[in-house]
């Protein structure tokens, strides 16, 4: 995070997402493992590749029987393309600039849409045939392919090569049932001016809320806006940094987030004195089992305060005696 | 309503399992939406548009279901589209698409929600950490556990009832073989010693992770008379939502849900919810929600949902049976899960439930569905009989 407040962001699942198949687009994926492209009949006899599970005009299921598949290519004719300049190591199939075109096998009456290895966009064009290049290390993708490259006239396509990386063990390879679909999105987020000010704040040991002008209600943390009425809260309000526990919860769960301490822990909703709405906090600095609804709470401040949540490390408990519940039977 | 009646006149859903590694997302949809077409003597043909739900994109990382779906739903050359109201949204879902039906614009819509969690893992879909938020660091139970608590505290309910829907609605799921969760020797010994996830919630009192798929045909008056297949006739249909937070929010009785009762029991003539519907099918994924809507929907008053679910009422034999297929907490493809309510609620007006079939005296029944931070609603009535007025 820095002073901008625009934070770098990426969603991605840890792992990729595990993906199962079905017999059909698998039976595609293991053709690809074997080093063969399989396409498969529509309805209307033509033979659609990438296999698709239903017929993409009347929507029956295909590739029901064995003598729907056909083995495609694996040359084939580039249809129309487009040229990548500038790829994205790691983004794009190629580090060097390259052609993604869409491509009808010989066999196929629809296109497959591949990258083209071919220098620079003289080296390609409309009805230029092309052969893929395949991957030694194959395992049922798309990206057994490496690319496609332009084939000189009578030349012969090469066969793929035999796989480096068969299990050495007598494990007999099923057909491909699924894959691993990992993917990442960047993006850039802004803090915006409402939780600038709440950041800003807890800088400085305070905790700034807003309220709108037509209303009482003072939120801790706002979002800029009176979830009401959508007022902006355009009035600041400075809130004490204590509180009662309305409710809360006991999580033995471990490991649902890097902030969250060894389990046992407790996950508290806290209206703020001052504030009208909750929330969230982590309770630490008594046992767990003495946590209780009404039980009075003080910000715990981190040494180095930051414009970041984190310079609130945690609540404790103050000693003081309970709130009375119908201080906060309203927010619960 | 609209200006049209509408009617179930076909229901299909798969067998939830946690994880349905024999299909592809595609293949699983289907299997719900080719059931539900022969139900209704239909063919793909016949349908006039196709609606989809489902619940986070992050789920499964798929981001636009209908355009990768439009084949496998026969969506080709028709209108479709996607709806997305966090968990409640196979039931938001199905009133889009009877929307569809009691406007006029369309005769015959097919509508489809459906969940593949085991191509990822939901407390992590639900609890993505934001740049600039304060994180929850409790994942999704976290959120919920604090209510249920104020809920008890609230009510003054004893700590066992929770226990009482856990059990009660696994014994139900025992009579539905298409629920997930078979747990034949389920008893309260068992719930009581499951491990304490979210101190009140214990892991017997939490719904399965499930893949499935439901899908419902929707048709307008004349193709529901000219056809055989059994009706629910939708007697109303009511959607609401409130934000997370805001001051003196009720978060263990949102208003949203009061309002959206009100709205749906009016458009369907309900005064007294309890003697007048046969069976509640309701969006129960901790057990603990099982008394806390029923005080929210109006089955008894404040405080005294857990009397309720005590007493046995709510048991597939009492005199308002809730979930009788065994609710959410034994099936819960989150996507559709809101649809499996709308639509086994359906089931049991149409006499379609085997062996789970309540007895009809009313011939109504209630679907329920809520999302979010208890905050989005959504709801329906179907009748085994037309609409009177």
């Amino acid at each position: 995070m820095t002073n901008t407040f625009t934070a770098e962001h990426a969603l991605e699942y840890p792992g990729g997402y595990t993906r199962s198949v079905g017999p059909v687009l698998g039976r595609f994926l293991t053709g690809l493992r074997d080093g063969t492209i399989l396409g498969v009949r529509g309805r209307d006899g033509r033979v659609i590749v990438p296999v698709q599970e239903y017929d993409p005009v009347t929507s029956d299921a295909l590739g029901g029987r064995d003598d729907d598949y056909v083995e495609v290519g694996p040359a084939g004719r580039v249809i129309t393309w487009s040229w990548v300049a500038q790829p994205r190591p790691g983004k794009h199939p190629l580090e060097r600039p390259f052609a993604f075109a869409l491509i009808r096998l010989d066999g196929a009456d629809t296109t497959l849409l591949h990258a083209v290895d071919c220098g620079s966009p003289e080296g390609i064009a409309t009805g230029v045939r092309v052969a893929p290049r395949w991957r030694s290390d194959r395992v049922g993708k798309i990206t057994d392919i490496e690319c496609f490259i332009v084939m000189a006239d009578g030349e012969q396509p090469t066969p793929a090569p035999a796989r480096t990386n068969v299990p050495d063990d007598d494990t007999e390879e099923g057909p491909v049932t699924g894959m691993n679909s990992a993917f990442r999105l960047e993006y850039k987020i802004p803090a915006g001016a409402a939780t600038r000010r709440y950041l800003n704040g807890l800088a400085e040991g305070k905790i700034i809320g807003g309220r709108a002008p037509s209303s009482d209600d003072v939120y801790a943390a706002s979002r800029g806006t009176d979830p009401k009425t959508g007022e902006p809260t355009s009035i600041e309000v400075e809130i004490a940094d204590t509180g009662c526990v309305t409710t809360f919860c006991i999580v033995n769960i471990p490991g649902l987030s890097e902030l969250a301490p060894e389990i046992p822990y407790v996950s508290a909703q806290i209206l703020l004195d001052g504030a009208d709405n909750m929330m969230f906090g982590l309770i630490r600095g008594c046992d767990v089992d003495d946590v209780h609804m009404g039980m009075r709470v003080k910000a715990k401040w981190a040494d180095e305060l930051k414009a970041d949540h984190r310079s609130i490390l945690y609540w404790e408990p103050t000693g003081e005696p309970d709130a009375p519940y119908e201080h906060y039977k309203d927010n619960l | 309503m609209g200006k049209e009646l509408a009617a179930v006149i076909g229901v299909g859903q798969t067998q939830h399992r946690s994880a349905r590694k024999d299909v592809s997302m595609a293949g699983l949809v289907r299997e719900a939406a080719m059931e539900a077409l022969e139900e209704a003597q239909m063919t793909w043909k016949d349908i006039d548009a196709v609606v989809i739900g489902k619940a986070p994109d992050m789920f499964e990382g798929i981001a636009m279901p209908e355009l990768y779906l439009a084949d496998a739903l026969g969506a080709v050359g028709k209108p479709m589209m996607r709806v997305h109201t966090a968990g409640s949204v196979g039931g938001s879902t199905t009133i889009v698409a009877t929307k569809l039906v009691t406007s006029g614009v369309h005769k015959r819509v097919l509508t489809v929600s459906y969940e593949k969690q085991s191509e990822s893992n939901a407390t992590w879909g639900l609890s993505v950490p934001m740049p600039f938020q304060a994180p929850l660091v409790a994942g999704a139970g976290g959120f919920f556990a604090p209510l249920i608590r104020a809920y008890m505290h609230r009510s003054g309910a004893p700590r066992h009832i929770g226990h009482l829907v856990a059990v009660k609605d696994r014994r139900a799921a025992l009579r539905n073989p298409k629920a997930h969760l078979h747990i034949p020797d389920i008893d309260l010994k068992m719930v009581e010693e499951s491990f304490m996830l979210w101190d009140p919630i214990r892991y017997l009192d939490t719904c399965p992770s499930s893949d499935g798929a439901m899908a419902l045909v929707i048709g307008s008056e004349d193709v529901a008379d000219a056809s055989e297949s059994p009706k629910a006739w939708v007697h109303g249909m009511a959607m609401r939502s409130e934000p997370t937070m805001f001051a003196r929010r009720d978060q263990v009785s949102p208003l949203a849900g009061k309002q959206c009762a009100k709205d749906l029991y009016a458009q369907a003539g309900i005064s007294d919810p309890r003697a007048e519907f046969d069976a509640a099918e309701v969006y129960v994924p901790f057990s603990w929600f099982e008394p806390m809507w029923l005080e929210n929907l109006g089955f008894c008053p404040e405080g005294d949902g857990w009397k309720l679910t005590e007493s046995g009422a709510t048991a597939p034999d009492g005199d308002i049976p809730w979930n009788p297929s065994g609710g959410v907490l034994s099936s819960n493809p989150i996507g559709a899960s809101g649809m499996v309510r709308f639509g086994e609620a359906a089931q049991q007006v149409r006499g379609c439930a085997g062996d789970y079939q309540v007895e009809l005296k009313t011939g109504k029944a209630l679907g329920h569905a809520y999302g979010g931070g208890s905050q989005f609603f959504s709801m329906w009535v179907v009748g085994r009989d037309k609409p009177t007025s």
